[in-house]
């Protein structure tokens, strides 16, 4: 038996070059449930993650009582990451929302669904008469399935006509979409999972793989622990489980990614390891690129982002001379200073190489959520759906065909509104509907307090679907309970473009309904029509939905035609594009080395990376991409909040691999939340002893914004600056906290700080880099440590640290690994 | 002396009121994030150019001139408040960029008929970014617009 929390990656599987890799089935059920007790197995793959982890859900009189791996799958060929091993508990907890709440003299009240409904409604009709759609805003999720985007988009676009869409996903993958439109012309994953499997060398650049894609993160262990292991290259300013295993680990100071890119790229040029031939046929902008970087040394940017020149050389010299390489990128390009502009100096590093479309030579611009990839292909957030340009008449005269639309329905007057405008709007008071599903800005959001004075707003009717009363939905005037994994059926799609069917096979608890039927409910009560007066939105089922999806998607890059929900059962997830010409999908994007540039085709026609500023179909087409990449370069500039005097350290904030987003669901897991119970602040020992704080003692972090109060763990991250999780609010905590009114709980959300401030291209808000200073509140009186796991970046250091008990599940957490061909 | 004096003492004047004009929109409109520090950018961006312009300035001799600030004056007497104040901002800015573009053109052609091969490097990299900060009012204005005309109070 194996303690997935004390061990979360499990047993090694060693693998080489060239070789499958080999299986190994993660097992967990219920205390007391033996499998030949289980009634039902149901297909399904993770909802706490990207990855995309295939796996079976344990029913036992119509409970869910565990998962296991699923052995067939592409992804994680069996293997579980923890916390969907532990997090399906979430399912069966007592405080799941059973019926809806309506805002009544101050306080949420049970209502009925008619109730609820009729509210909405008679609101929304009011409004469209009185404002119109511009009055109307919808922040979504990236927790929903493709069926449900879909209906939702259609709703918005073509309904209401509203372009306020967008969804979190503008806060943890927007950048990856953003980066790659630019580069190669539309979104969609270039690399493959397998491409893992063949590369000689892997660098991950801001990301915590360890944590953060964990599964994936095991299939690079076993090549690492195999024969012919990878070069690894780990750029992060934490000591994360990769960069204890890497060859290189540049610990850059947060906000400096672009100096580390262009110095790579300059040594790459200035060392002559570029392929000419490839430059010159397939991309563009290679003159601009070389002069941006001329001056960008080692040196230099060693001086930029303070670590050893020679370092960085040495990661620079396996990037030139591999000639299968990886890169992962995630939240620290994303959310980081310059987010767009680095993740493209990343898709360059493989340009410039030829290092593209081969077996072992992926990009994987990562996700952050289990279904973001569905947000940006739907249509339910700033894009419209299946990769289409909004500023491209033909484009949305076809969306327009399929909906049986007048074209001018659709906005299409400027980009659909990205989430923080959407906000903006809210707090202006000019969007006066905010319909808020399965997410939480009021602990996701940067700058708290203004987030939560946005949504108690007396001109905003603000709406809340969610399964659990989260900190939002405590704010809100109505709450509808919704059905999740595991009680409904869909599809949602990886960070490597793989499709998985996620069947339902419990009934969801008390009256909560599932997210379909909730739109569906709202556009026939809406009475949306088309243009032939026939209802607008014309399926039932998600499995119409699906087929509906398919015919939006026919043509386009991400063509889903060739997929059927039969198709998807029983084996394993099929990557897009799958269509006639790939019946069972393609493993890696642009393996012709032809992008999607051309003018017709392209999801956007490009834009200025410092200020954002947008081409224009000229502009496009006086350049002729025609299927060439863009090599798209910039010069590295100072983060707009660096520390100073009053401020002194860089404040980042994170995730930690025991629970996903606010912990609406990995909270409810007793062996998550024991494993990383509350928030802590990492600090280097320097910096701890010259604040004068010991292991375990309260500081409180503070920005001109905001401050939290949490234990300081002494850790292995780089001198200067200071972490914490994202992770943590106050629906555990009593009443809401931070400076809310009725606040009593200590402020802990890691946002309460953070800085409003986005990135001009991708509008993903920056939570890597700000300003804040340090002061101790409380001495460690009880010698408790920090609550910070031990087996991850928060790892203590250190004589003290070495006396803190390593995180441990225990007998409850036990859970079983099968290897290869037991499985 | 020739009449391109004029003109680069013209444009010299065209972009400092121009970063002034970048600076003032960017603190009225504080809350407006993006606008906020991307003028900033803006603002030390014509403020190099002016830095650039300097030397050929001086080379090509001193002759004042009050036009911009004409333009400037008339424009930017106050910042206005809300979404439909942005919007009216945001249009001054976009004329005072205008001015500058335009002059970039001219100076570029009497740089080529010179020919000053310095001057002319000068123009192409300053130009192209004045065209940038063109589109990227226009891009932030277009964005805003039905939300300032139709539904803002």
């Amino acid at each position: 038996m194996a303690d997935r929390i004390a061990d979360p990656w499990g047993e090694r599987t060693p693998f080489g070059r060239e070789e499958e890799w080999p299986v190994r089935v993660d097992q967990f059920l219920e205390d007391g449930v033996s499998e030949d007790e289980v009634d039902d197995w149901i297909q399904t793959a993770s909802i706490l993650h990207s990855n995309g982890d295939a796996l079976d859900i344990a029913v036992k009189n119509g409970r869910i009582v565990g998962v296991r791996g699923r052995a067939v799958d592409r992804v994680n060929r069996g293997r579980v990451d923890p916390k969907d091993l532990y997090g399906w508990q979430a399912n069966n907890s007592e405080d799941r929302l059973t019926k809806p709440l309506v805002r009544k003299n101050g306080d949420l009240v049970e209502a009925s669904w008619d109730e609820a409904f009729d509210l909405i409604v008679e609101k929304s009709k009011k409004l469209l008469e009185e404002k119109g759609p511009l009055a109307f805003g919808f922040y979504t999720t990236g927790q929903l399935f493709i069926e449900e985007y879909y209906t939702l988009g259609v709703i918005g676009k073509a309904g209401l006509g509203t372009p306020h869409m967008d969804g979190n996903t503008r806060l943890c993958t927007a950048t990856a979409a953003a980066a790659l439109k630019e580069s190669f012309g539309t979104d969609g994953q270039p690399g493959s999972y397998a491409d893992i499997n063949h590369a000689d060398a892997i660098m991950h650049f801001g990301h915590n793989i360890a944590e953060t894609s964990v599964v994936t993160w095991m299939r690079v262990l076993d090549r690492l622990e195999g024969p012919e292991p990878p070069r690894l290259i780990v750029v992060d300013p934490r000591p994360t489980p990769a960069a204890k295993r890497a060859d290189v680990h540049l610990a850059v100071k947060p906000g400096t990614n672009m100096a580390l890119l262009n110095a790579f790229l300059h040594e790459i040029i200035e060392n002559g390891q570029y392929d000419e031939e490839y430059i010159e046929s397939h991309t563009l902008g290679f003159d601009e690129l070389k002069e941006k970087v001329a001056g960008c040394t080692p040196e230099w940017a060693a001086g930029i982002c303070d670590v050893e020149a020679e370092d960085i050389r040495e990661a620079a010299r396996i990037l030139g001379t591999t000639e299968r390489l990886v890169t992962t990128a995630l939240e620290g390009v994303y959310q980081s200073h310059q987010a767009t502009a680095s993740a493209c100096q990343i898709n360059n590093i493989h340009l410039v190489r030829g290092l593209i479309g081969r077996p072992g030579c992926g990009i994987l611009q990562m996700n952050g959520q289990p279904t973001a990839q569905n947000t940006r292909e739907c249509g339910a957030n700033g894009d419209l759906p299946a990769f289409r340009n909004w500023d491209n008449k033909e484009h949305i005269q076809q969306l327009a065909d399929l909906w049986n639309v007048e074209r001018v329905k659709i906005p299409h007057w400027a980009p659909p509104t990205h989430a923080m405008q959407i906000w903006r709007y809210a707090e202006q008071g000019s969007v006066n509907f905010l319909w808020i599903q399965c997410t939480n800005p009021a602990v996701s959001l940067p700058e708290l307090h203004r987030i939560r004075s946005i949504l108690q707003k007396e001109n905003l009717f603000v709406i809340v679907q969610d399964i659990f009363l989260t900190e939002t939905a405590q704010l809100a005037d109505v709450v509808l309970p919704a059905a999740t994994w595991g009680e409904k059926t869909g599809t949602y799609t990886n960070a490597d473009r793989t499709v998985h069917l996620s069947e339902s096979g419990v009934e969801a608890p008390g009256e909560a309904k599932h997210d379909l039927d909730i739109f569906l409910e709202y556009a026939s009560r809406m009475d949306f029509r088309d243009k032939s007066g026939e209802p607008l939105i014309k399926w039932e089922h998600p499995e119409e939905a699906f087929e509906a999806w398919k015919e939006c998607t026919r043509g386009r890059p991400c063509d889903y035609t060739g997929i059927t929900y039969d198709k998807l059962r029983g084996g394993s997830g099929i990557q897009w594009p799958c269509n006639e010409e790939h019946p069972d999908g393609k493993e890696r994007l642009y393996t012709d080395d032809v992008f999607n540039t051309q003018t017709e085709n392209c999801e956007t026609f490009g834009h200025d990376l410092l200020t954002g500023a947008m081409n224009d179909e000229k502009d496009h087409r006086a350049i002729a991409p025609n299927g060439r990449a863009f090599l798209k370069a910039s010069e590295y500039l100072p983060a707009r909040e660096v520390p100073g005097e009053e401020y002194p350290f860089r404040y980042t904030t994170g995730r930690t691999i025991y629970h996903f987003h606010t912990r609406t669901k990995t909270a409810r897991a007793p062996q998550l939340n024991d494993a990383a119970p509350d928030a802590w602040v990492e600090l280097h020992p320097s910096d701890a002893e010259s604040l004068g704080v010991k292991e375990g003692d309260t500081v409180r972090v503070e920005s001109p914004r905001g401050g939290m109060e949490a234990k300081a763990r002494i850790s292995g991250i780089r001198e200067g600056v200071v972490f914490a999780p994202f992770h943590y609010g106050y629906f555990d905590q009593g009443e809401a906290g931070g400076d809310s009114p009725n606040g009593r709980a200590k402020p802990r959300a890691a946002n309460e700080l953070t800085i409003t401030q986005w990135d001009p291209v991708s509008k993903q808000p920056v939570f890597k880099v700000a300003a804040a200073r340090v002061v101790k509140v409380a001495d460690n009186t009880d010698g408790t440590p920090a609550p910070a796991p031990t087996t991850t970046a928060s790892a203590p250091v250190g004589e003290a640290g070495g006396r803190i008990p390593a995180t441990a599940g225990g007998r409850k957490a036990e859970a079983k690994e099968t290897l290869g061909e037991e499985a | 002396m020739t009449h391109l004096a004029n003109y680069l003492q013209y444009l010299a004047k065209a972009e400092a009121n121009l970063a002034e004009g970048f600076r003032k929109i960017g603190e009225a409109h504080a809350d407006e994030v993006d606008i906020y520090h991307t003028s900033d950018t803006l603002a030390e961006q014509c403020e190099a150019h002016v830095e650039k312009l300097r030397p050929f300035c001086e080379e090509y001799g001193e002759e004042g001139t009050a036009e911009p600030d004409r333009l400037y004056h008339e424009l930017f007497t106050e910042t206005r408040q809300g979404g439909l104040g942005l919007l009216r901002d945001m249009q001054d800015l976009y004329l005072m960029a205008s001015a500058c573009d335009i002059s970039w053109t001219m100076i570029g052609q009497a740089a080529q008929g010179l020919p000053d091969m310095e001057l002319l490097e000068v123009v192409n990299l300053c130009e192209a970014q004045t065209a940038t900060q063109l589109k990227w009012l226009k891009t932030r204005m277009k964005q805003a617009a039905p939300q300032a005309l139709l539904v803002a109070s």
